[in-house]
């Protein structure tokens, strides 16, 4: 009997190793949520250098070129290293404790999956210390700036795209076939928690769109070193089929970048009122439709580059089409909450401060949406302050809320709720004082991704730039908490939080290095 | 349906990854054919092949054609309409000349494209004759006159009075010389 049992009962392995070599799932979720960390400040490094240079007008700090630089790996660092690694980590920690399944299905693969990103991130940042700089196009990278006018340095980013773009659908691929054939016996596919439903849709966003992008970075390289003329129209291609492509692949992304956040506020929302979630069924159908949607509506970011009428009118449309399920989910949350027995404990304020700002981005969005609107406000400030009130307090306060909220079971140890609430109302204020002002400016026409801009913008920009210093350095008390918790927290209790249901509070505090060896028994509720 | 097929199965997953590669790359012809067929981004067709009937029917209705000419920035050749500006009645048939000359110490070839703005005019603009058609190659310091014929369809939409003919001329020689087009 013993080999066996040993293998189920054994810890860890000792020393760097079991880092390198895991396949279990907490483990690899963990390195994926650190990695994710220390990304997130190497792109807020980034924002404070772009925050500095535009505290005031004219150029101090760094020259345009260089500014141009940090704006481009910001996005991509954010978006590809930051963010969607984030959800990664929250994916391989909570699916299989959620679904009663020991592990992922394909561990090995899993571990692959993060493997990959290390080295893509390095080859990606190794490009600022190149000749011609880092990449300067912007992080949609439209040809010709990624073409004829890109640094040298493209060729390394197209590679680092690639690899990422793996490490995501492997990831992807690994969290569907999990769902599929990994859950307890007996549970259904309405049973799912929606943080796993939320997941699964993504995940086949990201398996449909990653290709994509694969396919326009290609495209991109071949224009650059083989002599193709996909986007060059001195060959016969056109400049503004990179946009659409491209945009095919993005538009989706951004869906990718919040159906996970929504899925986590459906679980910590329902936790802190004390009451099971209004209209399951509802939630899971408007997520589906909003995927849906998502891939029919990507010429909503080209509206100005000369589309006829009816294109128009059908990106506008079906844009504010996604407002419908979008709506309905925002509802059904406040629905969740009402008469509930609230607290508001730090992940509950990190969930409704979710629900407000990500409401008011979804709206800015709204006024994106509207094509004739939209030739006043395309690539000004109001583009860059809607795309940051659905991404930072979106996507990145749904990651925040969530480490919060799990972090008692993974860690064993309760966080500092004091210094928690400090970090949730430095983070809120941070978080508008920079954006909101972003609004005005951008209405008033401020372009985006410029270094030095007109005279009548100045105090809202430094507004906006304190805003920023604030919030970012708040995220370093983030940090300390984060580490505190784990060296000295309080031990947590089995179930942390009074009202919270679900599989993964069944298993013991600290959440031990194998569950679920055997599958739980489901009681209906 | 074979189980391993089963777009819930790592291969089924795989498969769909790899189709949806293949997609992106299809979405380059589809794009042409798309733009083809509702005329969207300005490209012009190929040399009118249907019979040019142009005095048949005089029109009273006139539209102003324009013409641009540009030049990509990694060719400074002298080029310009003949005339930058001209009327004619639709079903007219009508002629004119781009002057050129190419200004380098060296035989280079160009290619000019075209482009019509309002897009949905494109359609409607047929070219029997045009520069456009062929690779120019020019030695050096060699001056030419690039002809364009052409004539209004009648069908033009009604809303449309002026259209702007815009050809962009590109240094291909490398290309050219490469064997690939």
């Amino acid at each position: 009997m013993s080999a066996y049992a040993e293998t189920l009962h054994h810890g860890p392995a000792k020393g760097i190793s079991r880092w390198i070599l895991t396949t279990n799932h907490k483990d690899i979720g963990t390195l994926y949520l650190v990695f994710s960390l220390i990304m997130l400040f190497i792109g807020g490094t980034m924002a404070f250098v772009i925050r500095a240079e535009l505290f005031q007008p004219g150029l101090q700090l760094v020259m345009p070129e260089f500014f141009n630089q940090m704006t481009t790996m910001h996005g991509l660092i954010m978006i590809f290293g930051a963010v969607m690694p984030a959800f990664v980590g929250l994916a391989n920690w909570q699916v299989p404790l959620m679904i009663g399944a020991p592990d992922m299905a394909l561990p090995r693969l899993n571990n692959f999956s993060f493997w990959i990103l290390p080295f893509a991130f390095a080859m990606l940042l190794s490009t600022l210390f190149m000749p011609g700089g880092a990449p300067d196009f912007g992080w949609t990278f439209y040809a010709p700036l990624s073409t004829t006018y890109a640094p040298p340095s493209v060729t390394f980013f197209v590679f680092a795209i690639h690899m990422m773009g793996i490490s995501s659908i492997l990831g992807a691929i690994n969290v569907i076939v999990t769902i599929f054939n990994m859950r307890a016996p007996g549970m259904k596919m309405m049973d799912l928690p929606l943080f796993v439903w939320s997941w699964l849709i993504t995940a086949f966003l990201l398996i449909a769109v990653m290709p994509v992008l694969a396919a326009v970075v290609t495209m991109v390289l071949m224009d650059v070193h083989f002599g193709t003329s996909f986007f060059s129209a001195a060959g016969g291609g056109d400049p503004v089929l990179f946009q659409h492509v491209f945009w095919f692949f993005a538009h989706p992304e951004v869906y990718i970048m919040v159906l996970p956040a929504f899925g986590v506020i459906s679980e910590i929302i329902p936790t802190f009122a004390r009451k099971p979630l209004f209209g399951y069924r509802a939630m899971v159908l408007a997520t589906v439709a909003i995927a849906f949607l998502s891939f029919i509506v990507w010429a909503h970011h080209m509206f100005t580059v000369g589309m006829p009428l009816t294109g128009e009118l059908f990106f506008m449309y079906t844009t504010m089409l996604i407002a419908v399920p979008t709506g309905v989910k925002v509802f059904n949350w406040i629905s969740t909450m009402f008469r509930g027995a609230m607290t508001f404990e730090t992940p509950m304020l990190f969930a409704i401060a979710f629900i407000v700002l990500f409401t008011i981005g979804g709206l800015s969005g709204l006024m994106l949406a509207i094509a004739p609107a939209d030739f006043q406000y395309h690539d000004t400030y109001f583009v860059v302050a809607h795309f940051h009130y659905v991404l930072v307090p979106g996507s990145v306060f749904g990651i925040i809320a969530a480490v919060y909220y799990w972090l008692p079971k993974w860690s064993g140890k309760m966080y500092d709720e004091k210094l928690g609430q400090w970090h949730f109302w430095l983070s809120f204020i941070g978080v508008n004082l920079t954006f909101f002002p972003m609004h005005f400016v951008g209405l008033a026409g401020m372009p985006r991704r410029i270094p030095d801009y007109a005279l009548q913008f100045a105090d809202f920009n430094m507004l906006t730039s304190i805003g920023a210093f604030l919030f970012g350095t708040t995220q370093l008390l983030f940090v300390y908490i984060l580490i505190k918790t784990v060296r000295s927290g309080k031990a947590a209790d089995q179930l942390p939080w009074e009202g919270a249901r679900g599989l993964e509070w069944s298993v013991p505090t600290p959440a031990p290095y194998h569950t679920f060896t055997t599958p739980p028994e489901l009681n209906k509720e | 349906m074979k189980s391993w097929l089963k777009p819930t199965s790592p291969t089924g997953l795989i498969l769909i990854v790899v189709v949806m590669f293949g997609f992106g790359f299809a979405l380059v012809p589809l794009y042409d054919v798309f733009c083809e067929v509702t005329g969207l981004n300005g490209k012009t067709k190929g040399a009118y092949q249907g019979e040019v009937n142009a005095q048949a029917a005089p029109s009273e209705r006139t539209i102003t054609v324009q013409f641009i000419a540009n030049r990509n920035e990694n060719l400074s050749w002298d080029f310009a309409p003949e005339e930058e500006e001209i009327k004619l009645s639709v079903g007219e048939r009508k002629q004119t000349h781009f002057s050129v000359s190419n200004t380098y110490d060296k035989a280079v070839v160009a290619q000019a494209i075209p482009s019509v703005s309002p897009p949905q005019a494109a359609d409607y603009l047929n070219k029997i004759e045009c520069f456009c058609f062929q690779k120019q190659p020019l030695a050096a310091g060699e001056a030419k006159q690039f002809p364009l014929v052409f004539f209004i369809d009648p069908a033009l939409p009604e809303d449309i009075s002026k259209l702007t003919l815009s050809y962009t001329l590109f240094d291909i020689s490398e290309r050219d010389a490469s064997g690939g087009d």
